[in-house]
């Protein structure tokens, strides 16, 4: 699904030139669920942002679902963006005054979608993240939670190859982020690619993979043993 | 244009700021309402100007004299230069091609009319035929001088309506007899002019009828022409330019008048005084124009300025959309769109309370200078479309420094 081959990237800081990524080699096959891992500084967020198609690499190749991401247009970036990812936010980036079936919608307004098709869609991927009476709210009527839940519905509406999830459960506590968490495995587990950027340790161990990212290198990659959300939330609850 | 979403989100955002939608609104609005009074007054005043011209007719030639100013071939100054018969002759046949209609008058000032005990005093004009339409009179009731009225002296009479008031009270003057310093006339017609009371204070007779009964010999007092038009303005202009200028030679050439003495012979001629008259309006017209478009503009870079806060606002909500794939050219439309929008319904409010401002004054301007100040048609039209220009204007700036933005930085959580 994703093939990544001596990547690097550099920021022009004034005078001095800051090396963020330096040579990372990366793959991931449909329907694997890794999460990146890594300080601040370590470089993680820039390689989200290049796999998510809003920042260009300045060496190396890469492949999504077989095509080369490599000097597009605009034009181009936003139709593959829409075709291929869904990208789920730490601060959610609902548009704030559409209401949740609307921002869930969204996606699929660009894709050209009819408006009694898009509704129905989105409907059913609200239904999807159990928010189906919440349609009609606005994203400031609804909770921390449920407004990452109306964030997932709308990563998924566009049915993307692969969900980018960045700190997706860092403005949450840690109940409601077991919660989020947990629905986002229901959907790996229906064969999704989910890539995850964290730094919490036990989020990041509710990923099948995890890749650390230290000074622009990956110093460590292994599969682990998913722990299931839902039974670190009982298990929480047994400990209070 | 017609996608129910986008306009949606357009109102969405309008409803969210309504103040300042309204302030924005009202510079653009305000902007139209002063063009568009503006250019009604200064159509206004053309109507008002082109009025004053139709008192005579626009092509008219006048030939006047007085004393001589200046001592020339040995004359001294102040030598009355009298015009005769022969002289209107004289120019008829030498410039019968380039003249239209002509007439000699021979005239009073203060002549008493009595008509049935009532009396005034009027300009009495001794004339030919062809004074009607030199001096664009309209004919209201029976007719005007005839050919034969000249050939035989008859003594008839051409009143204007305001000494039909004065003195026949509403009675019908047409064949009753009136008296001219004692001498009887018989009225026959009844005429109107576009110049109002002043240009109809006057009793027309044929000419040599006048010589006879008032002393006059063969004098004239002045000569009237009209140029024959071409359909070119400016070549009428020129024609009746060179025309006036060639008469004016040589009546001073016959009466040894020195060729730089301006009060001895006048020669002037209308259509020269309308061209500059029409050109000052061309000029006041400009700089309405002028001035209008620049309040526009200052309303326009008001719109502009809105859109941009709208777009640094809307930053993030502009990433988020193109992260989730919308294309640069729909980011475009949206603030586009929402700007012309503003832009053209305050406009339309200025446009029309400006129109219903003129419609609503214009009967009670009664000036002579500016009659029924409104808009027409076209106007409406031209800044119709000047709005929605300005609209466009107003929108692009922002929208193409929103379609430039980055979501990687509009993302960016800080």
């Amino acid at each position: 699904m994703i093939e990544i081959n001596e990547l690097h990237k550099s920021y022009q800081t004034g005078a001095n030139s800051l090396h963020v990524l330096k040579g990372i080699n990366f793959s991931v096959k449909e329907g694997e669920m890794v999460s990146i891992m890594g300080s601040s500084g370590s470089g993680k967020s820039t390689f989200l942002n290049i796999l998510g198609m809003l920042d260009e690499a300045d060496e190396g190749t890469y492949f999504l679902d077989g095509k080369p991401i490599r000097n597009l247009n605009e034009k181009v970036a936003a139709k593959y963006r829409n075709q291929f990812l869904g990208f789920i936010f730490q601060s959610f980036n609902l548009i704030n005054y559409k209401t949740a079936l609307d921002n869930v919608a969204l996606p699929l307004y660009y894709q050209g979608v009819k408006r009694a098709e898009r509704t129905e869609k989105a409907m059913h991927y609200l239904e999807k993240v159990g928010l189906s009476q919440w349609a009609t709210h606005l994203p400031n009527q609804l909770s921390g939670g449920q407004k990452q839940r109306v964030a997932i519905a709308r990563a998924l509406a566009s049915d993307p190859k692969v969900l980018l999830a960045d700190e997706p459960t860092g403005a949450l506590d840690t109940k409601t982020s077991y919660e989020v968490m947990e629905l986002i495995q229901k959907i790996n587990d229906e064969g999704k690619t989910i890539l995850l950027v964290t730094h919490e340790d036990d989020i990041a161990h509710m990923t099948k993979r995890i890749v650390n990212l230290k000074d622009g290198l990956i110093i460590d990659d292994s599969i682990v043993t998913q722990v299931r959300a839902d039974e670190a939330q009982r298990k929480a609850a047994a400990h209070v | 244009m017609f996608d129910i979403e986008r306009w949606q989100e357009i109102f969405e955002t309008i409803g969210k700021n309504k103040l300042r939608t309204f302030l924005t609104g009202l510079s653009v609005a305000s902007g139209i309402f002063i063009l568009v009074i503006l250019l009604g007054f200064s159509s206004g005043i053309q109507k008002g100007v082109k009025s004053q011209f139709e008192r005579d007719a626009t092509n008219r030639v006048s030939v006047r004299t007085r004393t001589t100013t200046k001592s020339y071939k040995g004359l001294n100054p102040g030598r009355y230069i009298q015009l005769r018969n022969s002289d209107f002759t004289e120019i008829n046949n030498k410039y019968d091609n380039e003249l239209e209609y002509k007439t000699a008058i021979y005239n009073m000032w203060g002549s008493q009319v009595t008509y049935n005990g009532e009396t005034g005093n009027y300009r009495l004009e001794g004339a030919n035929p062809d004074q009607q339409w030199i001096e664009n009179a309209t004919l209201v009731d029976g007719r005007f001088l005839s050919q034969d009225d000249m050939d035989e002296t008859r003594k008839v009479a051409i009143i204007g309506n305001i000494i039909k008031k004065d003195l026949f009270k509403g009675k019908d003057p047409i064949g009753e007899i009136i008296s001219i310093f004692g001498v009887n006339f018989k009225v026959v017609g009844v005429y109107s002019d576009p110049g109002g009371d002043r240009e109809e204070g006057r009793v027309f007779v044929p000419l040599p009828t006048s010589q006879i009964a008032f002393n006059g010999g063969d004098r004239v007092r002045s000569l009237a022409y009209t140029v024959k038009m071409s359909d070119d303005f400016d070549e009428a202009v020129a024609l009746s330019a060179a025309l006036s200028e060639s008469m004016e030679q040589d009546i001073k050439a016959k009466y040894s008048v020195h060729p730089e003495d301006r009060s001895a012979v006048r020669v002037d001629n209308t259509l020269e005084e309308a061209k500059k008259i029409y050109s000052l309006i061309a000029v006041i017209r400009n700089v309405f124009w002028f001035i209008g478009i620049f309040t526009i503009i200052a309303g326009v870079v008001g719109v502009s300025n809105i859109m941009l806060i709208i777009v640094k606002e809307r930053t993030k909500e502009i990433g988020v959309r193109k992260a989730i794939g919308a294309l640069p050219s729909s980011i475009i439309a949206l603030i586009l769109q929402e700007a012309i929008f503003i832009t053209a319904v305050a406009g339309f409010i200025g446009l029309f309370l400006g129109v219903g401002l003129l419609q609503l004054i214009s009967p009670m301007v009664d000036n002579d200078f500016i009659k029924s100040p409104q808009v027409d048609f076209n106007t409406a039209i031209t800044t119709v479309f000047i709005l929605i220009a300005a609209g466009a204007l107003a929108g692009y700036i922002p929208a193409r420094r929103a379609a430039r933005i980055k979501p990687i930085d509009a993302l960016r959580d800080d």
